[in-house]
């Protein structure tokens, strides 16, 4: 466990160093250029468009960082061989992987929390006081980090037996086929052969779901979102990590460094 | 007498290669050797022989095809053998945007040392390797000496019994080296085990109790520097000046001139006459020295005898 803290809190101070969290800025100038704008164009729906506006952004901006850094915290280690020496010392792969996982999800919690106090100001500056619907803002924000979490860990299992192009472009093929998992699961497509259906069935049942995590419809218009959602996201986002994971550290065990 | 330090018995490594994986290329074959406790062994050859792969698959990053190896009794495989060893990758690249001494209190986390043991070892080595007044810049700054010390510091931190270097002195200017040499001098004299590996034959023959001579992922025997890599002089060469143009001496037919002085070449068993002759042509002796053979005319012999052996076979087989 120590190993896996000692790496996790390298590669937060990597990404510190690195200056991944500057996104943040960009943000901040986002969130204040729509509290400004939203307030002069829009009437009774301010609120609703900054807490839309917001959270998009911090998906999308959570989703940058969790495929090209998650890709990068594994290829980018082997191509420098800044790995060499680290595995040289009692460390296993595995701990190396999960502190690297770790590291880099400690990383956007901090930068999502930080996100969420800035869209929290910008609704604040066409709103106060804050409503009780507005906390459930805070779910949504919870459900985005459950999402990137597990785009982390596909991103390092690809990373492990790929290069890191390729990395890239399965995570993000994967994120969009889990986007649109639960459609494929109801389809009814037309001329399809019963066998068919049940493959792309079965096959939805094993990609990540990612709508499950997306609640912003709801909280945008204060609707309280189920605990019992809340519960089965979290259960799914750490089950399926732990597979992902586990698949990668049985992967990267066994993988030369050449 | 102890048992060795290092043990590697039938180490071989293959990597797949071509279209789809299919064909194996041989980088290491049958590789049997020990280290001893308390020795410093030199592991010589050309690029590409398999030294670094040797080195690699003793620290697990690769793994063997066949055979095994251990280090202080310990398997390779078995993750704690490394609290007692340490090791310096070849051409090091570490975390470029941590300061020297921030890297090495992160290796060292890794051997649940306390914080204050933590500080007086980062210390203590950066001293060690000369970089105790470049410790608070990030290592992005650093030269490549510069880096291959910080390198060796971490390799040594905790101190290990068995210390393993992959070119050690590469990238490093004379002095670079010297120090480098004596680092290992000194981790000999406390008793710990030095394996590394060398292009430079003078640096082998200076350090090594004995050394291993691979090519080709062969090793082709192991033994004292001097009767291994005959290092043994081929010859001595004179440097000397005339006192006066029009000097004459036997000598002066033979040698090479180059500006005002002459160099010239004789069997070692000709030195005491040679120096008589110009001791009587009242000549200026510069130097006298043994020459010995370069780094590319040994392996450049051995390559030549295994394609001497190997069209030798060829010719029985026909």
């Amino acid at each position: 466990m120590r190993n896996i803290w000692t790496v996790a809190t390298n590669t937060f101070r990597e990404a510190v160093r690195d200056r991944v969290l500057y996104n943040l800025v960009f943000f901040a100038l986002l969130m204040m250029g729509a509290a400004i704008l939203v307030g002069q164009v829009s009437i009774g729906i301010e609120d609703s468009v900054i807490v839309s506006l917001g959270l998009t952004a911090i998906s999308v901006i959570g989703i940058f960082i969790a495929v090209f850094i998650g890709v990068g915290l594994v290829s980018k280690e082997i191509d420098k061989r800044t790995l060499y020496a680290l595995l040289a010392k009692p460390v296993q792969r595995w701990e190396f992987l999960l502190g690297k996982y770790g590291g880099l999800v400690l990383t956007l919690t901090v930068n999502t929390a930080a996100m969420a106090v800035g869209l929290y100001v910008a609704l604040w500056t066409v709103k106060h006081p804050l409503e009780r619907g507005d906390w459930y803002v805070l779910v949504a924000v919870y459900l985005i980090l459950l999402k990137l979490a597990l785009i982390v860990a596909l991103a390092m299992l690809f990373s492990c037996f790929t290069t890191p192009f390729l990395a890239i472009l399965f995570t993000a093929g994967l994120y969009v086929a889990g986007v649109f998992a639960e459609d494929l699961r109801t389809m009814q497509a037309v001329g399809l052969a019963p066998e068919t259906m049940k493959l792309l069935r079965g096959i939805s049942y094993l990609l990540p779901n990612f709508e499950n995590f997306n609640v912003m419809g709801a909280v945008a218009h204060s609707r309280g979102v189920p605990a019992s959602l809340v519960w089965q996201d979290t259960w799914y986002a750490l089950l399926y990590a732990s597979l992902v994971l586990a698949t990668a550290a049985v992967v990267f065990s066994r993988r030369n460094l050449k | 007498m102890a048992s060795p330090a290092i043990e590697i018995e039938n180490l071989s490594k293959e990597y797949p290669h071509g279209f789809l994986n299919l064909k194996k290329k041989r980088s290491l074959e049958n590789l049997n050797m020990d280290v001893q406790t308390g020795e410093v062994f030199g592991f010589l050859g050309p690029n590409g022989a398999g030294k670094s792969t040797t080195i690699k698959l003793l620290m697990r990053l690769i793994f063997p095809t066949a055979g095994t190896a251990r280090i202080l009794g310990k398997s390779i495989h078995d993750v704690s053998m490394h609290r007692n060893v340490g090791y310096l990758p070849e051409q090091p690249y570490f975390y470029d945007y941590l300061t020297a001494a921030e890297l090495l209190d992160y290796f060292a986390r890794f051997h649940n040392l306390t914080a204050a043991d933590r500080r007086d070892r980062v210390q203590r080595m950066l001293k060690k390797v000369g970089l105790e007044t470049a410790k608070k810049i990030q290592l992005r700054k650093y030269s490549k000496g510069m880096l291959q010390r910080a390198g060796l510091a971490q390799a040594i931190l905790h101190d290990p019994q068995v210390v393993i270097l992959d070119e050690p002195m590469s990238g490093l200017d004379p002095l670079g080296r010297r120090e480098v040499r004596d680092i290992i001098l000194e981790l000999k004299r406390e008793g710990r085990t030095v394996l590394f590996s060398t292009h430079i034959l003078s640096d082998a023959e200076m350090l090594c109790d004995r050394v291993g001579v691979i090519v080709g992922g062969t090793l082709r025997g192991i033994g004292a520097p001097g009767e291994m890599i005959g290092i043994t002089a081929q010859g001595m060469e004179i440097l000397f000046e005339l006192p006066e143009a029009g000097t004459k001496t036997p000598l002066l037919e033979k040698a090479t001139k180059t500006g005002e002085r002459y160099r010239v070449q004789v069997p070692e068993c000709e030195l005491y006459a040679a120096l008589e002759q110009l001791k009587d042509a009242r000549v200026r002796i510069l130097s006298v020295a043994q020459i010995k053979p370069t780094l590319e005319e040994f392996f450049m012999n051995l390559v030549d005898a295994d394609r001497a052996q190997a069209n030798a076979v060829e010719v029985s087989g026909q």
